[in-house]
This record gives structure tokens, C-alpha cells and sequence, in this order.
């Protein structure tokens, strides 16, 4: 009976890991409807400055910002990967990192060289283990990232791009497609590229406090820090959508696992108190 | 029926209040601006302090704001809160930190990025996701 009293124990010890996987599942389920939630409530903030920054784009056409310039020939681009802090998420960083690393092979065909911006400690490990150019970088943003947090980093890319170290900078996060679906993205944003708009109807123009310009440099920061919070917000409901996911099928595993070496186990038994018997029997027998 | 105007206070991580007002006073950078209903179009960077929203009774709501944006428009108000404190400086100093951050933790680490290397792994990560799911299929 030595094998029965181990597959006892391994289906005690999986059963306590199904459990584990179950909360999980549970947990990240919780955590991904409030992401969602986050989600949804940064949309106001942006959609409203890039409302007013086209309007003063329009209004104020001598001067041109330079994250709204001509695009220039791409010698260095940067790019804001944004990841996850936390591992067992499914295929959620690899996939990024994937797609990340195509792009880069295609512009370094092209003569550019990347430079790097991480969120997340996926991305810096990533780094930290295949080399970079790592020029900031934040964790442990936790589940309610603030946008207090992304200021430093953002602003080094952005101060890179104005010195002309950077000719565009890109943000990689995934895209939340749905609970099931998360595509990797790579998305530019500086220089913006900006929507063509109606014509105004009827010209009209702001007051400016204290003038255009400081107003308008004001607020394309500010865009570009809300955007690149909604991408790390984003990514935050995406890797727990994959977590539940990846947690549900773990789950499911560990439930076939256990159906499989209860089999097993069962089978073992009959087979001990079968040949037990035979030997009480053989025994009778030979008396 | 008294002249409202609408206004809409959002910062980055949310909304905050969405209302109609008879008067709405903030602190802007050149002073204090109290707007009525129809003001000019207006915009103006704001200083720390407070957002007031009086309705048409009277009654005053305050929102506390560490800076951010003005917009007004005849019918409409919106206030782009920042929900942390902004200067030039201390903006400054948190590129600075992660600046210091990325060197300290990428101590000893090249810059040049392996790509053949990083794409192996990737592969193989992927190649071991997919074998999960085939065999997935073949049980399920």
C-alpha cells in the first residue's frame, strides 16, 4: 500500500494548490471590474484637453509646439513600455515583449536606434536581462496607480525629445480588447498626430491667462502624462484579465489532475485488498 | 428660471463634480476669476486652491484643486484638475528620481540591447504557452 499513501498526499497537496489558483481567480476577478472602472474614468480628462489643444492649434497657428512638429527623420526613438509588477498573468509581458522586440528589429533595419522608458518590474527585469537603454523607469505602482508616480518618468522622455536626443516617442502597453482578448499595441505619441477637424464655422478665440503659449505647453504635458496613465491604467485591467484567465485554466488543470490520480488511486486500493484477499484465501486453503 | 452655466470638473483619475452653477469662482493665475453664466470663451492655468460652485440658490461647493486648467466657454466650464502638486522644480526632481532609479537598478548592465537573445527567450516562452494549450485541447 506504499504508492497509495503517496497519491494521497499529492492530491491533498493539489487540491490546496487548486485552492490557491480558485482565490486568485477570484481576487483578479474583483481587481479587473475596478480597473475597468478606472479605466472609464480617466477618458473625460483627456478626450476634453485634446478637444481644447486642437482648438488653440487652430487658433494660435503661428506658434507650433515642438511635441506637435513635422514629423523628422527617426535617428533615436524612445519607447514607454508599460508592464505588469507582478507575474502569473498568462502570456500578457511575453506577448508585449514580443511585439516589442519585432519593432525594434524593424527600426534598427531602418538605422534607429530605441531608448527605454519602464513601467512595471516585468520591463525592467526584461532589460535588465537583454541590455538597453533604460533611461527611467518606476514599479510597484500597485493597483491604483496615481499619476504622481509617471510625472518624473514621462518628463525624462519628454525632455529627451526636446533636446533633440529623441525623434518620436512610442508607448507599448497592451490594449484591452475584452475579458478574453488583450492585444499588444505600440502607439506613437509624441509628435502628436493630430485629427484633421472641421473647419470652424465661425472664428473665435479664447482669453489667455497669462498667454498662448504657456497655456498651450501647460496643458500638452498634461496630455501626454493622462495618456500615458490611461495606457499603464489599461495595461493594469488587462493583466488582471489574463491573471483570472490564466488562474481559471490553472484551476481547471488541477480539478483533471485530481480526477486522474483519484483513478490512479483507487485503482491501487482494489488491487491491494484484491491480493489480500487472494492471500487469506491461499492461505485457508493450504491448512 | 435663473441663468446656469454648466460645469465639469474632471482630473486625470476621474471625474469629480458635473453640475449646473449660477457662479463659479476660481483662483487663476493672474487672480481670483469669478465666472458667470455666458463669459467669454476664457482659459488660464490655475493656481493650488479653491474651486467655488454656487448654485441658484445660493448654496457654495468647494473643491480643492493643486493647480491645473481653466476652460470656459459661454455655456460651459471645465476645470482639468492636477491631482498632484505641480512646479517646475519638483517636476524636476521626479524625472531626476527615475532617472536615478533606471541607473541604480540597471547597475552593471550594457546598453545595447540583445535582441537575438531576448528573442529566443520570447520564443520560447511562447512555444511553452502554446504546448500548454495544445495539450489543454487534447485532454479537454
Amino acid at each position: 500500500m506504499a504508492g497509495a499513501k503517496e497519491i494521497r498526499t499529492k492530491i491533498a497537496s493539489i487540491k490546496s494548490t487548486q485552492k490557491i489558483t480558485g482565490a486568485m481567480q477570484m481576487v483578479a476577478a474583483s481587481k479587473m471590474r475596478k480597473a475597468q472602472d478606472r479605466m472609464a474614468a480617466s477618458k473625460p480628462y483627456s478626450e476634453k484637453m485634446l478637444q481644447v489643444i486642437s482648438h488653440l492649434a487652430r487658433a494660435t497657428p503661428e506658434y507650433r509646439h515642438s511635441f506637435m512638429a513635422v514629423e523628422r527623420p527617426h535617428k533615436r526613438v524612445g519607447y514607454i513600455v508599460v508592464s505588469s509588477d507582478r507575474g502569473l498573468c498568462g502570456g500578457l509581458n511575453s506577448n508585449l515583449f514580443r511585439r516589442l522586440v519585432a519593432d525594434i528589429k524593424e527600426k534598427r533595419a531602418a538605422g534607429t536606434e530605441p531608448a527605454f522608458c519602464t513601467i512595471g518590474s516585468k520591463a525592467l527585469g526584461f532589460f535588465k536581462r537583454f541590455g538597453g537603454d533604460v533611461k527611467a523607469q518606476v514599479t510597484n505602482l500597485g493597483d491604483k496607480p496615481h499619476i504622481e508616480d509617471l510625472i518624473g518618468p514621462v518628463k525624462v522622455m519628454l525632455d529627451a525629445f526636446e533636446a533633440k536626443e529623441l525623434d518620436a516617442i512610442y508607448v507599448a502597453s497592451n490594449e484591452f480588447v475584452n475579458t478574453m482578448t488583450q492585444r499588444p499595441m505600440i502607439r506613437q505619441l509624441v509628435p502628436i498626430i493630430g485629427e484633421e477637424q472641421a473647419a470652424m464655422p465661425y472664428h473665435w478665440d479664447y482669453i489667455y491667462e497669462p498667454d498662448a503659449r504657456t497655456v498651450l505647453d501647460a496643458l500638452l504635458t498634461r496630455y501626454i502624462e493622462s495618456l500615458v496613465y490611461q495606457a499603464v491604467v489599461e495595461n493594469g485591467a488587462c493583466e488582471q484579465a489574463s491573471r483570472m484567465v490564466a488562474m481559471k485554466s490553472a484551476s481547471d488543470n488541477a480539478g483533471d489532475l485530481i480526477g486522474e490520480l483519484q483513478l490512479v488511486y483507487n485503482k491501487a486500493r482494489q488491487a491491494a485488498i484484491t491480493q489480500e484477499i487472494s492471500e487469506i484465501v491461499s492461505g485457508a486453503a493450504a491448512v | 428660471m435663473a441663468m446656469t452655466i454648466h460645469v465639469d470638473i474632471v482630473s486625470a483619475e476621474g471625474a469629480i463634480h458635473s453640475g449646473q452653477a449660477a457662479m463659479v469662482y476660481a483662483t487663476a493665475e493672474l487672480g481670483e476669476v469669478g465666472i458667470a453664466p455666458r463669459h467669454t470663451a476664457f482659459i488660464s492655468r490655475l493656481k493650488p486652491g479653491d474651486v467655488r460652485v454656487e448654485n441658484e440658490h445660493g448654496e457654495q461647493e468647494h473643491f480643492y484643486v493643486s493647480g491645473g486648467m481653466l476652460e470656459v466657454q459661454p455655456h460651459v466650464v471645465t476645470v482639468l484638475a492636477d491631482t498632484a502638486i505641480r512646479a517646475r522644480d519638483l517636476d524636476e526632481a521626479a524625472a531626476l528620481d527615475a532617472k536615478r532609479r533606471a541607473e541604480e537598478a540597471l547597475a552593471g548592465h550594457t546598453a545595447q540591447f540583445e535582441y537575438a537573445k531576448a528573442q529566443a527567450e520570447l520564443a520560447e516562452a511562447i512555444a511553452q504557452l502554446r504546448a500548454i494549450e495544445k495539450l489543454r485541447k487534447m485532454k479537454g
